[in-house]
């Protein structure tokens, strides 16, 4: 892939990135660039290494070979933190803390945009008044809701976001799309893995379709 | 439904607002007491179970002070010691299963830091109660009050030792589904050495020799527990987050 912004370097960046479980090659070699200001929309079947790709991406799995650059460097895991903020399959929420609290514990540990409130966050969202709300008592949207309150806190400038339209309904899909919109014209950058059955966000996109290693 | 999203200045300027370690220290201390609170019954049963071994072992041993005595200080170290195995296997594991210990992995502060922040929350809630309450169990089991501040500060050097260890070995087995017995298994025989030296204070100073050097001995074991343990289970968390 050319990049037409080759003087600024990409916000994230992958060179011949590879992984592999036990010797079976999952994905790769990857090449690929996102540049401030664009989504990077990941397309493939169940099973093409959508999920696997992010968290390598992530840190919480260590490629096989290949670099990951932010910003031009290349970074091991603990360096990438700050750079990334992930949405996973797993909500990280604990069932006996309120909706708040859980959002109020996220940020605590990975810290928090200057001037944003949780409270502006659960509204955006569309999770005002259920700030007390127990986690245990929330629907899987309302908890995807409120996982996309902490990616939206977060000070990272890449967003990687794994299925965020699971579970939500017409209305969340929308503010997904709206959050993506918002996160890339102020200079952020966002991963987003879609089985494509969703509308993209209508922003500058590439796309990186991932097959099954035959 | 939702709210408009409010215009924010450009992200990029936005940079080193990253926790510092006491921040994050905090908002994990913070989570971890009020969930203890939300689930004060499952919270207190380690240290209730610790009450009730020593409490059956006195009433067991029936009426022969001079035979508790001897005991007192093995099953206060053998009750605090059960009472941390059984608050182990619940040190990491429900934050594996609900997705937490990714996100810890993924903050910007050490994952060794929280690990150690964990491990300390399960030594003050298993160990603190006992500790508090160690003077009247001693008291019950007939201890000689000339020991009881030997006892005492075994107790307290060896407790977060033993936390320390049991950490590692949380982390170790918190991959797999079931492992329950494998916590004890391997915890046993790296708790032994502990064991060993903490009722082994008491039991020199009842024969009248210098219980130092063995305080000692579980003192370096705290510091070199203190600087490793942590680093040992966060590695063994990476691995076993995958």
């Amino acid at each position: 892939m050319t990049d037409p912004y080759a003087s600024a370097p990409p916000l994230l960046a992958a060179r011949d990135l590879r992984f592999a479980r036990n010797d079976e090659p999952v994905f790769g070699p990857l090449d690929f660039a996102v540049d401030a200001g664009e989504a990077l929309l990941i397309r493939g079947d169940n099973g093409a290494g959508k999920t696997t790709l992010l968290r390598v991406l992530a840190g919480l799995l260590r490629p096989e070979a290949g670099r990951i650059e932010i910003d031009g460097h290349g970074t091991d895991a603990p360096a990438r933190t700050r750079a990334l903020a992930y949405l996973g399959h797993l909500p990280a929420l604990k069932a006996d803390l309120g909706a708040l609290e859980n959002l109020e514990f996220l940020c605590g540990l990975q810290g928090r945009r200057r001037g944003q409130s949780s409270d502006a966050a659960m509204r955006i969202v569309g999770l005002d008044g259920y700030q007390d709300a127990l986690a245990r008592q929330l629907s899987a949207g309302q908890k995807k809701r409120l996982s996309l309150a902490r990616i939206w806190l977060s000070p990272a400038p890449v967003w990687l976001l794994d299925e965020p339209y699971a579970n939500l309904d017409l209305d969340g899909i929308e503010l997904v799309n709206r959050m993506v919109q918002a996160h890339l014209r102020e200079g952020g950058a966002a991963l987003v893995t879609t089985h494509g059955a969703y509308a993209a966000p209508p922003v500058r996109t590439r796309e990186l379709i991932l097959e099954r290693p035959a | 439904m939702t709210a408009p999203l409010p215009q924010h200045s450009p992200r990029m300027s936005v940079a080193g607002n990253a926790p510092s370690l006491w921040q994050a220290a905090r908002a994990l201390l913070a989570r971890d007491l009020r969930l203890l609170w939300r689930r004060r019954g499952d919270a207190l049963q380690p240290a209730l179970f610790a009450l009730i071994v020593v409490v059956l072992f006195a009433l067991a041993l029936g009426n022969d002070p001079a035979l508790q005595a001897r005991v007192a200080a093995g099953v206060l170290w053998v009750a605090a010691l059960l009472a941390g195995l059984l608050a182990l296997d619940t040190l990491f594991r429900g934050d594996a299963e609900d997705g937490s210990l990714e996100q810890w992995m993924l903050a910007p502060v050490p994952l060794a830091w929280l690990v150690a922040v964990r491990t300390f929350m399960h030594w003050a809630t298993t160990a603190w109660p006992l500790l508090l309450a160690t003077p009247f169990l001693a008291e019950l089991m007939h201890l000689p009050r000339a020991q009881l501040p030997v006892l005492m500060t075994g107790l307290a050097l060896g407790t977060p030792l033993l936390s320390l260890i049991g950490a590692v070995v949380a982390a170790l087995t918190v991959g797999m589904r079931r492992s329950g017995i494998l916590v004890g298994l391997l915890a046993l025989p790296l708790y032994v050495p502990v064991l060993v030296f903490g009722a082994g204070s008491v039991a020199a100073s009842a024969q009248g020799l210098d219980p130092v050097g063995a305080l000692l001995l579980l003192a370096a074991g705290l510091i070199v527990a203190t600087v490793l343990a942590p680093l040992t289970a966060a590695a063994a968390i990476r691995i076993a987050v995958n």
